[in-house]
């Protein structure tokens, strides 16, 4: 933390985090599908407890993007750096180690298990009881499976939703599914939270809803959080800094005033909007 | 001369391979089920030709017709009572099925045949078979003829699902059910198709499984099976070509194994193989990789 | 007090039927009401059960399919044999713990050594290469040759002459399998092992790891983005189900005189398959019912001899038809929501109402 890190020139960062190590920092960043290129040059620093937005068109390359910095893919070319670390030689389980932590646009969960099983699926890395001291049912075992529950209690409270422990996820309506993603994320004690599409199929009251609990994880938490959200109120209405991809490309990068006022993005993916 | 005659042998032993994984193949590519029956519906057609051969006195070729015939009706009545109503069942119960319908099979052999095995009198008696280089190389009337079937098989097979509408229709549906659907295909009618052909396949299969291998009893169609179920994985399931390298690959394996290091360990050597070349090509040799969408 | 969870009470109810079932047979078998047939019938009826719920680890909970379980069975079988007979000096019962703890054991090596480089394949590839390494093992077992003598133990891979033996004996004849077994296994060290198994599976089920492992069942994407090791999990259920697989076969064979490596072919693996899959996937209840009753009844249509496979296999297909009928699985689900509807108006009952299957 003793370093200054230089911040790009074209940096949205909030300048409370201006003095920390962005949590997030990509540089030409790109991938390839067989020839045909999906991401290009995507650059990007995310503050330290900054909500940022990824927009776009359908198909622009965002959930592409959410796949390379968790290393569902492999990127072809450019470096992330985790809170100054470059991700380049860890693998999907490591990256969340490190300290990303992901929902789903296409919901995810472990479907057969209770809603509180899928919390502690999250919390696996930081209860510690091993194989043994489970068959065995030893103290261990007792204490550590003690502590799961309560913190798996204590995150699913965040949505009010501690009623529902013992559901069967995959029973749960589509919102709820939704939220249970995101405290199965948060459980894995993440510094930056991937939201992908975190407000789809939810009612306008849920989305309110939705957004002031995204400010309150940030606000507990003291974690960054980026979200891809076609909902625009939303986006709008909470993100800090938002950036704008088409075909691959960034196309423009700045505050959501600066973003609802650029021309290029109006045309790309606004302006279409409004005819639709 | 010897690992001529091995070479040539083993790709004779690798074309009925190759014939029954084309059953195997085939009908994982459109249902994507493993048919564990198809190796018994092998030995039903050898069956049905011993007992045309030798209890009615006909002649072989017919023997071989009406096996093709009993056997492509058998695929297709399997097909509508067992997997059918199984469509959008859990493909572990698909597979629970068709190892019920293999036992059925297996049973039912049992009791209208008995377990005595059956001497099988080859479909090309009447020719001895070439002979070569002054006597040194014998080969067999059966090992010829069993790999000019799998030419034809394969030539003919590559014609009908690139040229034929319903052989494009096979491929339409094993790439996509439903899409195939909504372009007017017959999806019930293709996939029954699909087990006629590999069903009338397994009775060729059999017929020359048991003209090389002259042992016949209820059990006859399980290893062959299993191993030519290994040979459409080892080729990448779900494709033609794929089937037919497996096979020959699996049959020139097993006869050099045999030959060159042993005898009793030639099936370990075998599935070992098949091992190895998995974990270097996850999905086979021509086998197409599929990613999963996040 | 505390509430007892749904899964606990359905565990409890489980270890219940196995301990009654046991009383009760142990009651019959001693005021001589059970037939000499089904007597024969009890330690292999114990070895099916502990192999239908250490399968169900894999295929049920892990979520893999499995053709070659019967592989690991031999194993320890095989093991089990040559340590059980070379420990001649020891009383009957250690040998035969024993046998079960290193034949497990040596199970448990080989699911390692086939489970490090398989388990990355998914699918029906994983399902063929078990099978490929189940028929390579039995492939193997029928060209190993095992003598002990005063010298101690001698492997051969050509010939029983070739064990250059001093006046000792052969335990493993090539094709001819193990033989000159003694008769150790009992029907009580057959429920003891299916209590171990049983608390060993239910424990690991409800535990980190076992939640770990279903993640990876349930969604392998997923399990990676909240940093669960897939391949570490995938080997923990897979090992610790041949490691099973294994106590089972030592207690199986050392029920014989003699045991084929024939024994533990395809086809065995396929019977256990059957129990694990009519008993329902994961539901380890279940599977202990279903092994009971499938290896009951082939010994209980011996009236009808010839036709009791063909029966079995009609049975089979047909249990498989009705179970996943779409219309009368609809109306089985729309019955399960009207008793939990029921339950939940009256919270009483909801308490002492017995459990759902896990």
């Amino acid at each position: 933390m003793s370093k200054m890190v230089p911040v790009p020139s074209n940096s949205i960062i909030p300048e409370r985090d201006l003095d920390k190590i962005p949590v997030l920092e990509t540089k030409h960043l790109g991938i390839d599908f067989g020839g045909l290129t999906a991401v290009e040059d995507f650059n990007l620093t995310i503050g330290r407890t900054e909500i940022a937005g990824l927009i776009g068109p359908n198909g622009a390359g965002k959930t592409t993007v959410f796949n390379l910095l968790t290393k569902v893919y492999q990127p072809t070319r450019g470096t992330i750096l985790l809170n100054g670390t470059d991700t380049a030689n860890l693998n999907a389980v490591q990256v969340n180690k490190a300290g990303i932590a992901r929902t789903f646009q296409n919901i995810r969960l472990f479907s057969n298990l209770t809603v509180e099983d899928n919390v502690k699926i999250g919390l696996h890395n930081s209860v510690n009881s091993g194989m043994f001291s489970s068959i065995l049912r030893l103290p261990r075992h007792w204490k550590s499976e003690r502590a799961a529950h309560e913190q798996a209690l204590d995150l699913l409270s965040i949505f009010d939703m501690q009623d529902l422990a013992d559901h069967e996820a995959g029973a749960l309506p589509y919102g709820a599914q939704r939220r249970l993603e995101i405290v199965r994320a948060l459980a894995t004690n993440p510094s930056l939270l991937l939201l992908d599409e975190p407000a789809a199929g939810m009612n306008p009251s849920e989305t309110a809803e939705l957004m002031e609990n995204i400010r309150k994880i940030r606000d507990t938490f003291q974690i960054a959080i980026m979200l891809i959200e076609h909902d625009m109120n939303l986006v709008m209405g909470i993100c800090e800094g938002i950036a704008v991809l088409n075909y691959g490309k960034i196309i423009a990068k700045g505050t959501p005033s600066e973003i609802q006022n650029n021309p290029q993005v109006i045309e790309a993916y606004l302006g279409k909007q409004k005819e639709g | 001369m010897n690992l001529l005659l091995n070479l040539i042998n083993g790709i004779s032993l690798g074309s009925i391979y190759a014939i029954i994984a084309l059953g195997y193949t085939m009908v994982y590519g459109i249902a994507k089920m493993l048919n564990f029956a198809h190796g018994d519906v092998i030995m039903v057609g050898a069956y049905i030709c011993f007992c045309t051969v030798s209890y009615l006195s006909l002649p072989p070729a017919a023997g071989i017709l009406l096996a093709m015939l009993v056997c492509t009706v058998l695929g297709i009545v399997i097909e509508r009572l067992a997997y059918k109503p199984l469509r959008s069942a859990p493909s572990l119960a698909v597979l629970i099925t068709a190892i019920g319908v293999s036992y059925f099979l297996q049973n039912a052999a049992l009791l209208i045949w008995k377990s005595d095995p059956k001497v099988f009198t080859s479909v090309v008696d009447g020719w001895p078979g070439l002979t070569l280089f002054g006597g040194q190389l014998r080969i067999s009337a059966v090992t010829i003829v069993t790999i000019l079937a799998n030419i034809v098989i394969m030539i003919a097979l590559t014609l009908f699902t690139g040229k034929t509408k319903m052989g494009k229709a096979m491929r339409a549906v094993s790439e996509d059910k439903g899409a195939a659907q909504l372009m007017g295909i017959n999806v019930n009618s293709t996939i029954s198709l699909t087990f006629a052909i590999g069903s009338g396949l397994a009775a060729i299969a059999g017929v020359l499984l048991c003209s090389a291998y002259p042992t016949l009893m209820p059990t006859t169609g399980s290893m062959p099976g299993i191993k030519a179920f290994t040979a459409a994985v080892l080729g990448g399931i779900g494709s033609i070509p794929g089937a037919m390298l497996g096979g020959i690959l699996l049959g020139v394996i097993e006869i050099f194994a045999k030959a060159y290091i042993s005898t009793q360990l030639s099936d370990a050597i075998v599935f070992a193989v098949l091992i190895v070349v998995l974990l270097i090509k996850p999905t086979g040799l021509l086998g197409k990789k599929i990613n999963e969408k996040v | 007090m505390k509430k007892i969870s749904k899964t606990t009470r359905s565990n409890l109810i489980t270890y219940a039927l196995v301990i009654v079932a046991f009383v009760v047979v142990q009651s019959l078998v001693a005021g001589g009401q059970v037939s000499s047939s089904l007597k024969g019938q009890l330690i292999p009826i114990c070895v099916y059960i502990c192999m239908a719920v250490s399968l169900n680890l894999t295929v049920g909970i892990l979520g893999e399919l499995s053709l070659g379980h019967a592989g690991f069975m031999s194993v320890g079988a095989f093991t089990g044999v040559i340590v059980a007979i070379s420990l001649q000096g020891l009383p009957g019962p250690v040998r035969l713990l024993l046998a079960i703890v290193i034949g497990g054991a040596t199970a448990a090596v080989a699911g390692v050594i086939v489970g490090v480089p398989v388990l990355r394949l998914q699918g029906d590839y994983l399902a063929i290469v078990t099978l490929a390494f189940g028929e390579i093992i039995k492939n193997l077992l029928n060209n190993i040759y095992v003598g002990v003598d005063s010298h101690g133990l001698h492997f051969s891979a050509t010939d029983t002459a070739s064990l250059g033996l001093d006046n000792g004996i052969v335990l493993i004849n090539g094709p001819m399998g193990a033989v000159g077994i003694e008769k150790l296994s009992t029907f009580v060290a057959g429920f003891l092992l299916i209590l171990f198994v049983l608390t060993v599976t239910l424990n690991l089920i409800r535990s980190r790891s076992g939640r770990a492992i279903m993640a990876v069942r349930d969604n392998r994407i997923a399990a990676e983005s909240v940093g669960i090791n897939i391949t570490k999990y995938k080997l923990m259920a897979f090992v610790t189900s041949a490691a099973m697989a294994g106590m089972s076969g030592a207690l199986y064979a050392l029920n014989y005189s003699s045991v084929l490596p024939k024994k533990f072919d395809f086809n065995t693996s396929i019977l256990v398959l059957v129990f694990v899959v009519l008993g329902g996937m994961g539901n380890i209840r279940g599977s202990i019912i279903a092994a009971t009753v499938l290896t009951i009844l082939p010994e209980a249509l011996r009236a009808v001899n010839d036709y009791r496979m063909l029966l079995y296999a009609i049975v089979l297909i047909l249990v498989m038809l009705v179970t996943n009928n779409p219309i009368l699985k609809n109306g089985w689900n729309l019955i399960k929501e009207k008793l939990a509807f029921w339950r939940r108006k009256t919270p009483e009952t909801a308490e002492k109402g017995v459990g759902a299957d896990e």
